[in-house]
């Protein structure tokens, strides 16, 4: 692959961004072209997908190929494009709504196919774009225009959600986190197969602060767990906490404290396929837990799009039907 | 190619296997219920010549073959539906079937050894698949399933499975099972478990058809008047060969995302089995998936497809708004059926018309054509492929269950004949994409991710007028709107005028769409012998209308529209026609047309006694 001199801005598209000022979309835009830049492909092998919704308005504003979709839908836009030419390194933009709810079985089927798609999941536990009703990932109780007494549903948790589809790759990070949310899509797009990348995501206007305990400055570094593969499970402002294992379930333990060391906290292993440890750390909620953010699993395996070339390729070798006059004359024929 | 019709209601059915597999009794069954019925029906029961002759042999199958319906004379040359209880039936009896027949096998009886001692070669499998309809039925073992509780010795058990295939034959014509459980009680009046046994063992196999929605293959014979080499072929395969056909022409790679449903899954069984040609399919996990992947596949330079029935057209709907919008080419394959909702799954019906016009929200159109006999399938889903290629549009090719399960003789082309196609891929030198910019035709071009310096977006949002950037400017929308019609409308430029058959100067048109060209044909000529002479416009272009419509209806008096509808086509013309007046033939039953009945309901609006 020749080596590309893009910088952030050769992604971005002439169309005005039309965000509400201070959404969390703005971020994850720039992370974005910051991420293609950065990538090494060719920029016209890129296609970002999306469905509808605030943050599927996202293509317009890359300077990629990009297609904006119907609802619910972008993982087949987005499969149908890459099983059509699997040399493209596809980005399927999607929402909790548009993930979720409408497209919840698309979701869990393209995460089954493992079909080689970068998803990135914008989850700001609300609809935005129909103006403020509740969505799949809302929390239990939260109140909304169509929930004014409080929802009584149980939310999705979409980390627990992939891998309970067979999902062999899940990160999450958080529309502020440039830095960490670069690297990660950039780990995504290195990886062969369906990629699910949650991004805690604010909507400022309708469910402003949903995931400020996570991320207000002060006490984030007590909040957030970033893993990183081959690494202890750290955290903390004082970089004194960590998680343990006890029995079959995470604990939280201080170093230096009921003689725990840094030797007892668990090191993380993204590519470990059993997913007891993996949908644990998905499902770590606060009070009791820091979130986990980074790539918590990564489990490399055949993807659809190799996989459907691979077959064609094995079936012509030995095929006497070469082209369309063969097919026509196959089989018993007759002359009048 | 002039063609008869064959109707289902003139059937030889044989059923075969070895000496003791009950052969004879369930021709028996299956002669006395037709009477019953008030078939007429004429039989032929054929023993081997040795009593005793080897299991599984060719010498030792026993035959039973009838034929029934109307002005029966004698037990038929071919059949059109052989059972075999094992791969020796097939092979003593398959110079006697017709082509493009049904076969219902017992695969349990497929092992290497029958295989062998029936003379199966390696590819025989594969030849009969390819030139019969092939029900592979677990007769054996689903006998065994169904009587396992009923304390009957296994051989005993065994031999009851002819009962079990008898029952799928009643299912596959929609005959009861009650006369023969009459049989049943009467014959075994003293051994009441085994009045037992046999019922449970017919419906079971009646059940088992049911559930698998199995049905026999139409036959229609053609008049081979043109010389050559011919193949046989059924719709759904013939469909599916169009579009492979339109994808080795453009050199695109074809993909055909679906989702199975009756009677359109034939299509992406084709399909699937086409990697040799490099057919990608892509089976979704539902209707919507289906479309939505073949978009997609569609943006990034595929010849993309997908197939369905009714029902799953509705679900389409949304997505099919969006190629519209998105001025993307695909083609969308409608094998109607019964309907509403899940309807006469297994039955004809020509009643989506409306849905395939007009079943998007938003004006939208979308070019819709309709193939009119099995072979024409292959034409119309090349011409789909076609016109969807060359005019960036999504196009609905209709066809219906009789159709795809119909099967006629074909005039094998050549692939150097075939049209040219002629793809709007962006001219890789043009400095500027702009994606809604217009040839003379309105069509836009097509750059595919991937092409340098093209990058642009595209999607279900009105897209301003050729920038393809957003926009809700009002008077764009209406031009866009107008745009988009009028694109459609030309495409008038590229099809076919409509032709005149049989009697060109009768005051009398009869008009038809779609399946029902046989049929009519067959009126037309018939009714020519009785002294009344009748001019026949049948489409298969139906939005955009052939240009020459009008003028044809013109010459006309009386212009009868008949279709398996309750007058779509008819009101669909009073539309866009307005100016002449259209009687009707209607029917809805979840069958063609007969001639006989055609013939009558003409005769009643021309007032011939």
């Amino acid at each position: 692959m020749e080596t590309n001199k893009y910088t952030p801005k050769d992604f971005k598209s002439p169309q005005e961004v039309r965000w509400c000022p201070g959404c969390g979309d703005f971020m994850v835009l720039a992370s974005v072209q910051r991420a293609m830049s950065e990538l090494g492909h060719n920029k016209e092998d890129y296609a970002v997908i999306s469905g509808i919704g605030c943050s599927s308005r996202f293509p317009y504003y890359m300077n990629t190929y990009g297609f904006h979709g119907i609802h619910g839908r972008a993982a087949l836009l987005a499969s149908g494009t890459k099983i059509a030419n699997p040399k493209l390194s596809v980005w399927q933009i999607t929402g909790d709504g548009d993930a979720l709810a409408i497209g919840g079985n698309h979701f869990i089927h393209e995460i089954r196919r493992n079909v080689d798609l970068n998803v990135l999941l914008f989850n700001n536990q609300i609809y935005g774009l129909t103006k403020g009703q509740y969505s799949p990932t809302s929390t239990k109780g939260q109140k909304s225009v169509t929930s004014p007494f409080g929802t009584i549903e149980i939310p999705f948790n979409p980390g627990q959600l992939t891998i309970g589809a067979g999902g062999r790759f899940f990160a999450r990070t958080i529309d502020v986190n440039i830095k960490e949310s670069v690297e990660i899509f950039k780990q995504s797009d290195g990886f062969r197969g369906t990629a699910i990348i949650e991004i805690l995501q604010n909507c400022v206007i309708f469910n402003n602060g949903a995931h400020s305990a996570i991320t207000d400055k002060e006490t984030r570094e007590d909040n957030q767990l970033w893993v990183e593969h081959g690494k202890p499970m750290i955290f903390g402002k004082e970089r004194n906490k960590g998680i343990v294992l006890d029995g079959f379930k995470l604990k939280v333990a201080e170093i230096g404290k009921n003689g725990i060391t840094e030797d007892d906290i668990l090191v993380h292993d993204m590519h470990e396929d059993d997913t007891t440890i993996h949908n644990a750390l998905v499902k770590m909620q606060l009070p009791e837990f820091p979130v986990a953010f980074g790539v918590i699993r990564a489990i490399n395996d055949d993807t659809y799009d190799s996989l459907i070339v691979e077959q064609i390729n094995e079936v012509k070798k030995t095929a006497k039907i070469k082209n369309m006059d063969d097919l026509f004359n196959s089989g018993s024929t007759w002359v009048v | 190619m002039s063609k008869k019709v064959i109707d289902l209601d003139n059937v030889v059915v044989k059923f075969a296997g070895d000496s003791g597999d009950g052969i004879q009794l369930s021709g028996m069954q299956l002669t006395n219920t037709t009477a019953q019925m008030g078939e007429e029906v004429a039989t032929f029961p054929d023993y081997p010549a040795e009593i005793r002759a080897p299991q599984g042999t060719i010498g030792g199958v026993s035959g039973f073959q009838l034929h029934f319906g109307k002005n029966i004379h004698t037990p038929g040359d071919k059949c059109d539906v052989l059972v075999a209880l094992n791969p020796a039936a097939i092979m003593a009896n398959i110079k006697m079937i017709k082509r493009g027949g049904t076969i219902i096998a017992d695969i349990d009886t497929f092992t290497d050894k029958n295989f062998e001692k029936a003379g199966f070669k390696d590819d025989t499998l594969e030849i009969i698949k390819q030139d019969y309809k092939l029900i592979e039925a677990p007769i054996s073992s689903m006998t065994q399933e169904t009587l396992k509780d009923s304390g009957l010795e296994t051989k005993v058990i065994m031999k009851s499975k002819n009962m079990f295939a008898l029952g799928i034959v009643y299912n596959l014509f929609g005959f009861p099972t009650k006369y023969s459980e009459a049989y049943f009680e009467d014959k075994f009046k003293n051994k009441p478990d085994l009045i037992k046994a046999n019922i449970k063992v017919l419906k079971g196999g009646f059940n088992y058809a049911a559930a698998i929605q199995a049905m026999p293959s139409f036959r229609i014979a053609s008049q081979t008047d043109l010389e050559g080499k011919y193949r046989n072929i059924s719709g759904n395969v013939a469909t599916a060969w169009g579009l492979l056909a339109a994808s080795e022409k453009t050199g695109l790679e074809l993909f055909l995302g679906s989702y199975p449903i009756t009677p359109a899954s034939d299509i992406l069984i084709e399909i699937a089995n086409r990697k040799d040609l490099g057919a990608k399919s892509f089976q979704a996990e539902d209707e919507i998936g289906g479309i939505v992947s073949a978009i997609g596949a569609s943006f990034a330079g595929n010849l993309a497809a997908t197939s369905t029935s009714g029902p799953g057209l509705a679900l389409k709907s949304e997505a099919l708004g969006l190629a519209v919008i998105t001025e993307l080419p695909l083609v969308v394959v409608n094998v109607q059926r019964g309907g509403p909702s899940t309807g006469l799954p297994t039955k004809t019906e020509q009643s989506d018309l409306f849905q395939a016009l007009t079943g998007r929200n938003g004006e939208s159109p979308i070019p819709v054509l309709a193939a009119s006999t099995p072979t024409n399938c292959f034409t119309m889903a090349y011409e789909a492929a076609r016109i969807a290629l060359e005019h960036m549009t999504p196009v609905l090719l209709l066809s219906d269950s009789y159709l795809a399960n119909g099967t006629e003789p074909w005039l094998i082309p050549a692939m150097k004949n075939m049209p040219n196609i002629q793809t709007k891929f962006v001219d890789a030198n043009k400095e500027k994409y702009l994606p809604y910019e217009r040839d003379k035709n309105l069509v836009r071009s097509w750059a595919i991710p991937g092409m340098k310096n093209f990058e642009h977006r595209i999607g279900g949002l009105e897209k301003m007028d050729i920038t393809g950037n957003v926009s809700y400017i009002a008077a764009n929308h209406e031009k866009m709107t107008e745009l988009r019609e009028a694109k459609v409308e030309k495409i008038a430029d590229f099809i076919p005028e409509l032709k005149i058959e049989g009697y060109i100067d009768s005051d009398t048109l009869i008009v038809g769409w779609g399946s029902t060209y046989g049929h009519i044909t067959c009126t037309v000529n018939e009714m020519k012998e009785e002294g009344v002479e009748l001019a026949h416009a049948h489409f298969n272009y139906i939005n955009p209308l052939p240009k020459n419509t009008a003028d044809i209806f013109k010459k006309y008096k009386n212009i009868i529209v008949c279709e398996l509808n309750r007058g779509q086509f008819a009101g669909y013309l009073r539309m866009k026609l307005p100016d002449f007046k259209y009687k009707q033939i209607n029917k809805i039953q979840g069958l063609p047309f007969t001639v006989a009945e055609l013939k009558a309901q003409i005769k009643n609006h021309l007032d011939i006694k």
